[in-house]
């Protein structure tokens, strides 16, 4: 089958930010449910900052400190909300800790602030 | 101690091999071989000639055993159980003393345990099946350069597996060609892509020509999506000095990915290659041409189990596992016994996956597990059921033969990726589920939409060879 360059699709290259960048943005529920899920995993939730400049580094600004022992969603939910109206511009990234293979089980930018 | 009488001639070999009352040391390797005897040649006494040929022994007596104390050197067969489900063959256990081998070396364990004994007349066929590598040998091997977790944060790529891409046509295209195709995969959302097996530097490109492409192509893919890629520079050359020399210039454009193909390279280029990447912040990803030649026949060779334990104590940070869904071999509870082995720190007996012995990794990085071969995108809920976060899954003409070119189908592989993660995560059965959740995800991705409809009826059902013994 062949196919005329009219029928093919342009793709747009655009800026992503690693994991679940190439879905729809997540609505609440959608953010609650994988809060679930790194708990149930028994991962650590982090909240961290940065402003879309600096985005491509390793390290983005903490809140506060990871939420040791928090069991909660909706309390992780409630510091990724103060942590938007502290930093309204600042892309936001959840990740869950995992301390057995020291690395992050989960980490994904729950909102994107504006460069 | 009374001296021994020297006597001349040949003796059997289970007279001094076969050693059923042996308890084996916790330094001891141990091996599990599939043996097939010539017939009216006793189990014992096959089981045995393995141990002694594979060891300490020769076909007749020399006078020169006497001068040492082959007690404690000489490998034992101790055990020997039935292969399920086939009456002709059986399994030989033996042990091995530690000093046997050199420290660190794959390659001197290999030479014994692989060596003479496969051609030995008093043999059919002859299958290595397991080794059980000691804590005190693993902590004497170098292991994967970086790890898992090393590459993961350098790379900044967590809670899902990693996407790669074999660029295709596998031979023929000139470098700067070359390149294009890789920087519009890695534009598209694929975190890598792959030199062929086959590329390593022919007339039609050489690689100091691709390697300059190639990086050119990564810098701006990472300039423009804001993510970190890599490509795989195949280093893999006619000798070791030429093989260091391109993985210099590797890092020297900042590639932050290498390859190597460890069976046809070999085990000593293999090492080497990975402690340079060890010095020199290099991962390694490794390919593993030939290994059909050495593992597929279920009754000689070498199970991949074993070529993959060995390869991960040889180092690197990535190997391919095969797929389980795709087109080339692999049966899935065998797949999923030498996954572990490369990933976990400690992986239990289970025979159910093959796995014939405890394996004790200790602090030895895990390296990821590449699923690549004839894979596309409705394969992509199986895929992470299969292999889990941490695996690589190769999309080579699964991205190359999207219709709209190379950066749609990356982008249409990795919103099936992000989808099933999010799916899984969310605690939907995703193999059961698969149709819906990539059917709810082309909603909002026409690159998937159409992915889906171009691999719609490509199937690879074939039964496969090598087997699992049950019986």
């Amino acid at each position: 089958m062949s196919i005329s360059n009219a029928e093919i699709g342009d793709y747009k290259t655009r800026i992503s930010l690693e994991t679940f960048s190439f879905l729809p943005k997540f609505t609440q529920e959608e953010i609650y449910e994988q809060i679930n899920y790194l708990l149930s995993i028994g991962l650590t939730p982090a909240i961290e900052h940065e402003h879309p400049d600096n985005a491509f580094e390793h390290y983005w600004t903490m809140w506060k400190l990871p939420m040791f022992g928090e069991s909660d969603p909706v309390k992780v939910m409630d510091e990724i909300e103060a942590c938007r109206r502290s930093y309204p511009d600042h892309h936001i990234r959840l990740m869950g800790y995992d301390n057995y293979a020291q690395s992050q089980g989960v980490c994904f930018v729950v909102h994107e602030g504006r460069p | 101690m009374a001296s021994k009488a020297y006597d001349a001639g040949v003796k059997e070999y289970r007279e001094m091999y076969w050693a059923p009352d042996y308890v084996p040391l916790d330094t001891d390797i141990l091996a599990c071989f599939k043996c097939t005897g010539q017939p009216g040649v006793p189990r014992e006494e096959v089981a045995a000639a393995v141990a002694a040929e594979s060891s300490t022994g020769t076909w007749s007596t020399v006078w020169s055993e006497l001068l040492t104390d082959l007690e404690y050197y000489k490998g034992r067969a101790y055990r020997i159980e039935d292969v399920p489900g086939d009456s002709e063959s059986f399994y030989a256990f033996i042990a091995y003393p530690i000093d046997l081998f050199e420290e660190g070396s794959v390659v001197n364990v290999l030479t014994s345990l692989v060596g003479n004994v496969f051609g030995f007349k008093a043999l059919r066929h002859l299958r290595l099946e397991d080794i059980r590598f000691p804590i005190a040998y693993v902590k004497t091997c170098g292991g994967p350069p970086a790890g898992i977790q090393v590459e993961r944060d350098r790379l900044n790529k967590y809670g899902r597996p990693l996407l790669g891409c074999t660029i295709k046509p596998k031979l023929g295209l000139s470098a700067k060609n070359y390149g294009r195709a890789v920087y519009e995969c890695l534009r598209g959302g694929l975190d890598f892509t792959k030199d062929d097996e086959n590329v390593n530097s022919q007339p039609f490109m050489r690689w100091r020509d691709r390697f300059e492409f190639v990086a050119e192509a990564i810098d701006k893919a990472q300039r423009e999506t804001g993510e970190r890629k890599g490509h795989y520079l195949n280093v893999t050359a006619p000798t070791p000095e030429e093989m260091y020399k391109r993985a210099e210039f590797a890092k020297e454009v900042g590639c932050p990915i290498i390859m190597h193909d460890f069976l046809t390279g070999g085990f000593t280029a293999n090492t080497g290659l990975a402690n340079w990447c060890r010095d020199n912040g290099m991962l390694l990803h490794i390919h593993r041409a030939m290994h059909a030649v050495i593992d597929r026949h279920p009754k000689h060779g070498i199970h991949f189990r074993v070529l993959a334990k060995c390869l991960r104590l040889s180092g690197g940070d990535h190997l391919h596992t095969g797929t389980v869904v795709g087109k080339l071999e692999g049966d899935r509870a065998a797949t999923l016994g030498f996954v572990d082995q490369l990933r976990e720190s400690f992986v239990p007996e289970d025979r159910s996956r093959g796995v014939f012995f405890d394996q004790d990794w200790g602090s030895m990085p895990g390296l990821f597990a590449v699923a690549s071969g004839g894979i596309h995108v409705w394969h992509m809920p199986a895929l992470v059921a299969i292999f889990g976060d941490d695996s690589v899954l190769q999309f080579g003409g699964g991205t190359q033969g999207h219709p709209w070119g190379n950066a749609a189908g990356a982008a249409a592989n990795r919103v099936a990726l992000e989808a099933t993660v999010k799916a899984r995560n969310e605690g939907r059965e995703i193999e059961k589920e698969a149709r819906d959740i990539l059917t709810e995800a082309a909603k909002n991705s026409p690159e998937l939409a159409v992915a889906m409809e171009t691999w719609k009826e490509i199937k690879f059902e074939f039964d496969v060879v090598d087997k699992l013994d049950v019986g």
